[in-house]
């Protein structure tokens, strides 16, 4: 037994405690020896094959050894996230022009499953800061486009999405955050909840009535930290996304520059929906990355545990289990993909397929990373073995960016 | 400097793929499973970029052997900075057969077609561990070798070269046209960035058969048979 678990523990360490040597590591977050059906890879154009291969190496070399002490120390990974703005993942969906990758909705899902293997909190982050990105370049007028994207994609600076509040968070149309416009400037006041990033991020893109009750009253500013009248809550404590600091964001007679303003006075919420439309393309290939990784971790372990006399690789339990695991993963996989596309060619089903694309890719991962838990038997309940920190992390997922009960209901709505 | 240099890469089985004995025993298992860079190229396609952005050689020319796929390995060459690529198409029982000895001619006879002035190759590959390509390169084309590099640095026309030996470092000179083959501890090869990998696909990668090189690929040697290895006890 002891020998055993020996045997199960270094294979654990060897992924975490040695440097980067990308040759030789044995990695078992990064084993290949996939069966076809899961593999990440099929039905991708070559160039998508090398965007993703990239995504793997780093999130294998850069996040994966520093995942658990990211999480257990809440660090905020600034130096490894601007690594990954080297390589282009600051502003995957933005313009070039501005310092953006100008890659597509399709190109950016596969990027983030790959990344999360890594750290699904950490990428889970790069994908909201993104979001805020591209709404900046894509509602801005150029002089916002180049005062903010270019420090944006190069992750000099870092930004969050503000809409909820404690009051509004599925019924976000009816957000209390005014602001009153005095002169050239709007004066701000309210306060935002569960804020990713917040007091730790240089830019917020903050979503404020201007006008009459209700989704049309709504306009979108950006806040620069520093700005008087801008202050933070605590940092809150939560079950995962622990290297992402979340606080509520606090305006008192915050004064922000009219020329600040993405868009018309009006436009905010649709904006903000509209980021959302690909935020929840990207949540959801999180929890694609986690449920992979899950997935090779719980077959791997099969391989290795042995009850009543034989690896649980030979119970026939396990295997259909596992077969279901996969199809899940395949199926939610497609569904992801499929809505990434349909938003980059703007199908008119394009909405309502993002929202159940999130609510099936993170129920169903969900179950996956759970299910992988579950096998692990007592080592999986323990923080020295990854698939708890992915359960933790992307529950998450079936929250935050349209709960899962409402997405429900839109899509029936829409149907 | 007006130094071009020809970097091998070759497509190998990815490394951390468990590797299955094909049932009937005269190879491994390679449909369907996950390929890429041989790790030893990609240190030496990254020690070019470097030359190259010291401004110490002028073009970086990525060569593969094998069959359609072998493009991907190239791409990915170039993704990492290499200019261009060259595509030694070999492919069926040609390709299985292909060993240091063939891919060496195919070498000798590109770097006099290309005029190179270095050839930065990986020591090994990690599916067959010959060690030999680099050093039969080197022979034949009567051009010194500095092999197992940990350390490359470029003198005027001469090669400082740090070698990685059973006794410790060896540092020597030589002249160049000089065949190098990079060891582990030589660089840290760099990731393609997004936007490399777009521009790569602008870059150009030729055709070219062995017997437009004047090589015969044909082999002298025959597997007789592939096993794997009876497990050492288990506890």
């Amino acid at each position: 037994m002891a020998a055993a678990m020996a045997l199960v523990r270094g294979v654990r360490f060897g992924s975490y405690s040695i440097g980067r040597s990308r040759s030789l590591i044995f990695n078992s977050l990064q084993r290949r020896g996939i069966a076809a059906c899961v593999d990440p890879s099929i039905g991708l154009t070559d160039e998508q094959k090398e965007f993703q291969k990239v995504a793997f190496d780093f999130a294998a070399n850069e996040m994966a050894p520093h995942m658990a002490e990211w999480d257990q120390k809440e660090i905020f990974p600034v130096e490894a996230m601007r690594k990954a703005a080297q390589l282009g993942f600051g502003g995957i969906y933005v313009n070039p022009d501005v310092g953006g990758s100008g890659l597509s909705r399709l190109d950016t899902s596969i990027i983030f499953e790959a990344l999360s293997t890594g750290c699904v909190s950490t990428t889970a982050y790069i994908s909201i800061h993104n979001m805020c990105a591209w709404m900046i370049d894509t509602f801005g007028n150029n002089e916002q486009r180049e005062k903010f994207c270019p420090d944006l994609c190069s992750m000099q600076k870092f930004a969050s999405y503000c809409l909820t509040e404690p009051g509004s968070g599925s019924d976000a149309a009816s957000l209390l955050t005014s602001a009153k416009l005095q002169g050239d400037h709007y004066i701000l006041n309210g306060s935002k909840a569960f804020i990713s990033g917040g007091g730790d991020t240089d830019v917020y893109v903050v979503m404020c009535r201007t006008g009459e009750k209700g989704p049309k009253g709504i306009s979108c500013v950006v806040v620069e930290k520093g700005t008087a009248g801008l202050s933070f809550g605590k940092k809150e404590k939560k079950v995962g996304w622990n290297s992402q600091p979340t606080r509520a964001v606090i305006f008192e007679d915050c004064a922000v520059p009219v020329t600040n303003r993405l868009g018309a006075e009006g436009e905010g919420f649709s904006i903000a929906m509209k980021g959302l439309n690909g935020g929840r393309i990207n949540i959801a290939s999180c929890s694609l990355g986690a449920a992979h990784a899950s997935v090779l971790l719980a077959r791997d372990h099969m391989c290795v545990r042995k009850q009543f006399g034989e690896t649980l690789s030979n119970s026939q339990f396990l295997q259909f289990k596992l077969a279901e695991m996969a199809t899940k993963l395949v199926a939610s996989r497609l569904l992801v993909r499929q809505a990434a596309v349909a938003l980059q060619e703007g199908r008119p089903d394009a909405v309502s397929l993002c929202s159940m694309a999130k609510l099936f890719v993170t129920d169903e991962c969900f179950a996956i990373c759970n299910q992988a838990l579950q096998i692990h038997g007592g080592y999986g309940y323990l923080k020295d073995y990854a698939v708890q920190q992915y359960v933790r992390d992307i529950r998450v997922h079936q929250i935050l960016e349209g709960n899962d009960f409402f997405s429900s209901w839109f899509s029936s709505k829409i149907s | 400097m007006s130094a071009r240099v020809l970097v091998g890469v070759k497509r190998v089985i990815d490394y951390a793929v468990k590797i299955r004995v094909k049932p009937d025993r005269t190879g491994v298992v390679t449909d369907g499973v996950k390929h890429s860079m041989n790790p030893f190229c990609e240190i030496a396609v990254e020690e070019a970029v470097k030359l190259k952005e010291k401004k110490l050689v002028k073009e970086v020319v990525a060569v593969s052997c094998g069959p359609q796929q072998v493009q991907e390995t190239i791409r990915t060459a170039l993704a990492m900075g290499a200019d261009r690529g060259i595509h030694v198409e070999v492919s069926g029982k040609d390709y299985e057969t292909l060993g240091p000895l063939q891919v060496s001619k195919i070498f000798a006879a590109l770097a006099k077609k290309e005029q190179a002035d270095l050839i930065i190759l990986g020591k090994q590959a990690i599916d067959d561990d010959c060690n030999q390509t680099g050093q039969m390169t080197a022979a034949l084309l009567d051009w010194p070798q500095g092999t197992f590099a940990s350390e490359v640095t470029l003198e005027a026309d001469k090669l400082k070269v740090v070698r990685e030996i059973d006794g410790g470092l060896e540092t020597i000179k030589i002249n160049l046209p000089a065949v190098v083959t990079a060891d582990l501890r030589l660089n840290t090869p760099r990731y393609a960035t997004l936007p490399n990998i777009m521009k790569a696909k602008k870059k150009k990668i030729t055709n070219v058969k062995p017997a437009d090189l004047g090589v015969d690929v044909s082999s002298r040697l025959e597997v007789l048979k592939v096993e794997k290895l009876k497990e050492a006890g288990r506890i």
